[in-house]
Formats: structure tokens, sequence, C-alpha cells
């Protein structure tokens, strides 16, 4: 009579366990499973993560592409090292513009550029794209010091707007191109001009105003070969390097007399 | 074909670096000034930055000077007492520019500045070259064939400490190429010129010396001034950048070989005349720059240090 009870007790306590893995499994699958299947919905990669400045160099080009698993926008970002800058604006004194305002801003990216699937204020509300600091006014610009008066607002404005006209900064929709609604590709292009340094590539997948993946790398902008032996010298053996400035321009200068002679 | 500068650190067309080259070899064997005047402002206005600009210039100066000095020397251009001299006061001058410079510096107005000093010199002197010229001209007319007094006399040879320079045949007051030397020793730290484009004029209008003994002096003492500037920028501030400096010094060879050519053809009144409208036309552009109001108010320096 016991052991029938107990018997029983047991098959039903292997049920209620049975039944118990059967729904932690269900509820572990459906919490789990988008997690999983994330690494799934994006995947992308840069034709190069390294760009040499050598002494043909002028300007350089470098394709991002990648797949998703269908619907959402793209978003690309890529910043460059920070640097310090002062900004300085111009005032008229008798008749004569001069410097007179400034403003120092310590880290202002080298580079920016932003590039998306469609129009960014499609994409996703402000508030998401300012936390992956996408848009000029996510950028953090913080002024550090300033002159009496100079209004923070107008030299932000004024800084991004220099960066843009030197082709440093950029963000606009239509620049990631989707291919066949799962492929897609942009091209980020760097002017001559570039800061060297380390920069950092982004790409968001946002649906339906959510990130919902991301992928980042690190790229990097480096001087080599002559380029890189001339620099290195200026700046480590000065003294030796203006040394032989003078003795080339002296040896031209000398070749330059013996053309003379002969004209 | 595009260069990469690895000082100024961007990348330039090679032939434009190259005709520019050649306007600076072909105006300092013609007229005996360094062309960083000229060059200076045409290297910005392409984007490189003003300091990399200013000190590589110098370099190219450096090897411009040298072969327009040498080509003078074997015509017995140089007047070395002379130029001796000016290099005392021109080597005072830039310690003291140097020093100036920094003080300038700290206000924050140093490009103005500049700009401002090179509006007042190149004014003064176009104004006494084209004043010059005029008078010669209208002497000419009124009286042919009557022969001119070699220089006039004026409270500037009342100055003491008298020297007799042979080549120059001038018996003047050591303190006059001093100060001469002096004041351009102030404008190559200052400017980052050679201070040739103020020395040519200052030693024909104010010294006597004939156009030709005071372009080949020029040349001569330039060379070590802008030896010095050349050393003392690289060693401060590291903005001379080799690579453009070679290219630009390329491209003077062959300006030097136009200049010198057509140096033989023109006579000193059409030299001098060719200068002043030069100098003249760069003083309208920075005059113009200076009051008109720029396209864009506020500017951009990433601070490296």
């Amino acid at each position: 009579m016991m052991s029938d009870k107990r018997t029983r007790t047991t098959s039903g306590l292997a049920a209620k366990i049975a039944t118990t893995v059967v729904i932690i499994g269900i509820v572990l699958t459906a919490v789990i499973w988008p997690y999983l299947a994330r690494a799934d919905y994006l995947v992308a990669d840069l034709s190069k993560r390294r760009i040499d400045i050598t002494l043909g160099f002028s300007g350089a080009e470098v394709l991002l592409f990648g797949a998703t698993d269908g619907g959402g926008d793209v978003v690309v970002v890529v910043r460059g090292p920070k640097q310090p800058v002062v900004v300085r604006k111009k005032e008229r004194f008798l008749g004569i513009w001069a410097n007179h305002d400034w403003m120092r801003f310590n880290d202002v990216p080298a580079y920016y550029y932003v590039a998306s699937s469609k129009p960014l204020e499609t994409i996703a509300s402000h508030a998401t794209l300012s936390r992956i600091e996408v848009g000029f006014d996510s950028i953090p610009l913080t002024p550090s010091d300033a002159s009496p008066g100079a209004d923070a607002e107008s030299f932000r404005a004024a800084l991004i707007g220099a960066k843009e006209r030197q082709g440093l900064y950029s963000t606009g929709p239509g620049q990631v191109t989707y291919i066949g609604g799962r492929l897609f590709r942009t091209t980020v292009s760097f002017p001559a001009t570039v800061a060297t340094g380390a920069y950092t590539v982004e790409v968001f997948l946002i649906r339906n105003g959510n990130i919902d993946s991301a992928q980042r790398w690190p790229l990097f902008i480096t001087k080599v070969g002559l380029s890189a032996e001339v620099y290195d010298r200026a700046h480590k053996n000065s003294a030796f390097y203006g040394l032989i400035a003078i003795v080339i321009a002296l040896m031209a200068g000398w070749l330059g007399a013996i053309g003379l002679r002969k004209a | 074909m595009q260069v990469y500068l690895p000082i100024a650190e961007l990348s330039v067309d090679i032939f434009l670096l190259l005709a520019m080259g050649a306007a600076v070899g072909f105006v300092s064997s013609l007229f005996g000034v360094g062309g960083g005047f000229l060059v200076t402002p045409l290297l910005i206005f392409v984007g490189i930055p003003p300091t990399v600009a200013v000190a590589t210039q110098v370099n190219q100066v450096v090897g411009a000077s040298l072969s327009g000095a040498i080509a003078h020397w074997r015509r017995g251009n140089i007047d070395f007492k002379m130029g001796a001299v000016l290099m005392v006061g021109t080597l005072a001058g830039s310690t003291a520019g140097v020093w100036l410079f920094g003080v300038l510096r700290k206000f924050g107005q140093i490009d103005l500045v500049i700009i401002l000093m090179y509006i007042v010199f190149l004014g003064g002197i176009a104004a006494l070259m084209i004043s010059e010229i005029v008078r010669a001209i209208m002497r000419e007319r009124r009286s042919p064939g009557q022969r001119l007094k070699l220089h006039q006399h004026t409270w500037l040879h009342g100055l003491p400490f008298k020297m007799r320079f042979r080549k120059s045949r001038l018996y003047i007051s050591a303190l006059l190429p001093l100060i001469l030397g002096l004041v351009t020793g102030l404008l190559v730290a200052m400017m980052g010129v050679g201070g040739g484009f103020l020395l040519v004029p200052s030693k024909i209008y104010l010294l006597g010396m004939s156009t030709t003994l005071a372009v080949g002096t020029s040349l001569f003492q330039t060379i070590f001034v802008a030896m010095n500037t050349t050393f003392l920028q690289a060693v401060e501030n590291q903005t001379v950048d080799i690579l453009l400096a070679v290219v630009l010094l390329a491209g003077g060879l062959a300006g030097t070989q136009i200049g010198a050519r057509m140096g033989t053809r023109l006579k000193g009144d059409q030299l001098r005349l060719l200068l002043a409208l030069m100098i003249v036309a760069v003083w309208i552009k920075l005059v113009y720059d200076v009051i008109s109001t720029p396209e864009n108010l506020y500017s951009l320096e990433v601070v490296t240090r």
C-alpha cells in the first residue's frame, strides 16, 4: 500500500519535472533565441583595416560590405582620432579683419562620416541616434576654454562647417546601398588631408527604431616608407634633419649655378 | 600627379609645385630676391599650413640664392665687405625677431602683425621705387644727354663711423648697412622670408648701390640668413618639409636658368620697373585680403602641442 502510494507519487513527480523542463525550455528558447540569432542579423566586413600613407597617397577609399537577414536599415559611422582644435572668429577693427573671439575644443574627431540606407530621421528617433553618436549634433563637442563672450553654439557650428568644407565631416542618406534586399555596401572615402591615427568603424542594424545589432572595427591610418621616415627624422633628430635640408638645398643651388655657367 | 608631403600632411599636384619652384628661381635670379614673399602665399593658397609653407620656403631660398650668388660672383657683382656688415646686422636682427615673435604670439595676433608689416614695408618700397622711376623718366624728357649726379647727399651721409666700400664706390656710415641688416633680420625671423625684396630696393635707394651690385650682394647675404632660419625652423618647429623643398628646388633650377638669360637682356631701369610692378601687385593683394570681408569668418587650428 505504502509502496504503491510511493510509486504513484514518484510517477507524479516525474511528470511534474518533465513538464517544468519543457516549460523552462520553451521560455528559455523564447528568451535566448533572439540573442542567438542576433549574430546572424548582421554580418559585415571592411575591404581593409589599415591605410598606408605613402608618397603617392592622394586619399583612400574603404569598402564596407555585409548582409542582413532582410529588412531594417543600416547606419555606418566612422570616427577619426580626437584632436584639440582652436576655432577663431575674425572681426572688423578700423577696416581690418582680425582674429578676435576664440574657443578651444579638446576632443574633436579628426574625421567623422555617417552613411545610412535611408534618411536618418526616418530610421530612428533622435534620442536613439544620439546614443550611438550619429548626426552632427550628437558629436560630443564641448568647449574647454574660450574668450569671454564667445557663443558656444555658433563656434560649434563653425567648427563642423569648416570640417565639412575640408571633406573631413560628412553625413547623408542613401550612401549605404542595398543589393537584393539583403546585401549592402558603402564606400568610405578619406581625403589626402586625413589625420593619422586609430579610427573606428561601426555598423548598426536598426529595426523599428531600435538598434538590433552592431559591429565595430578599428581602422589604422599610418605613414609608411619614405614619408614615415621623413616625418620621424624631422621630429626625432630635428637638428640633423635641418642640416640635411640645408645640404640638399646647397647642392641644388650649386647644380643650378653649373647650369648657369653652361648657359 | 599627386605627391604626399609628409610634414605638411597632404598631397599636392607635383607639377603645380614645380611651377611654383620655377617662379621662385626665375624671380630670384632676375631680381636678387628670394621670391619667398611671392611663393609663400601661393603655397598657403594650395592648402599647405602657413608654418610649413614659411619654413620650407626659406629652405628653398638657400638653394636659389646660392646659385644666383655664384652667377653674380662670376660677373663680379658682389660687394663682400658690404655683405659682411649687413650680415652682422641681420644676425642680430633675426635673434631679436625670434624673441619679438614669441611676445606677439602670446597676444594671438602674430598673423595680422606679419601681414600689416608686409603692407607697410612693401608699400613704402613700392612708393619709393615708382617715384624714382617717374622722376627718372621726367629728367630724361627735360634734359636729354645731361649727365646725372652719382647720388644726392642727404642727412644719411652725415652719420658717424664712415666706412669705405670700394666695390660699391661708396663712402658711407657703417651704421646704415648695420641698421638695414637689423631691420631685415627682424623681418626674416618674423615673416619667414629671405628679406631680399626689402634689401635690394633699400640698397639701391638708401645706400646708393648700383642695381646689379645690390642684387648680387643680397643673394650672397641671403644664403646665410636662409641657412640659419632653416636650421632654427627645423629644430624649433619641425616645420621644414624636405620633400616639398626638393620639388620646389627642382623647379627652381629651371626657373633660374630662364631668369638669368632674361636678366642679361634687360636694362637696370626695366628690371627695377618690373620689380616695382610685382611688389605693387603683391601689395594690392595683401591690402585686399585684410580689408575685404573674408569668405569664412571662422578659422580652425589643430593644436599639435
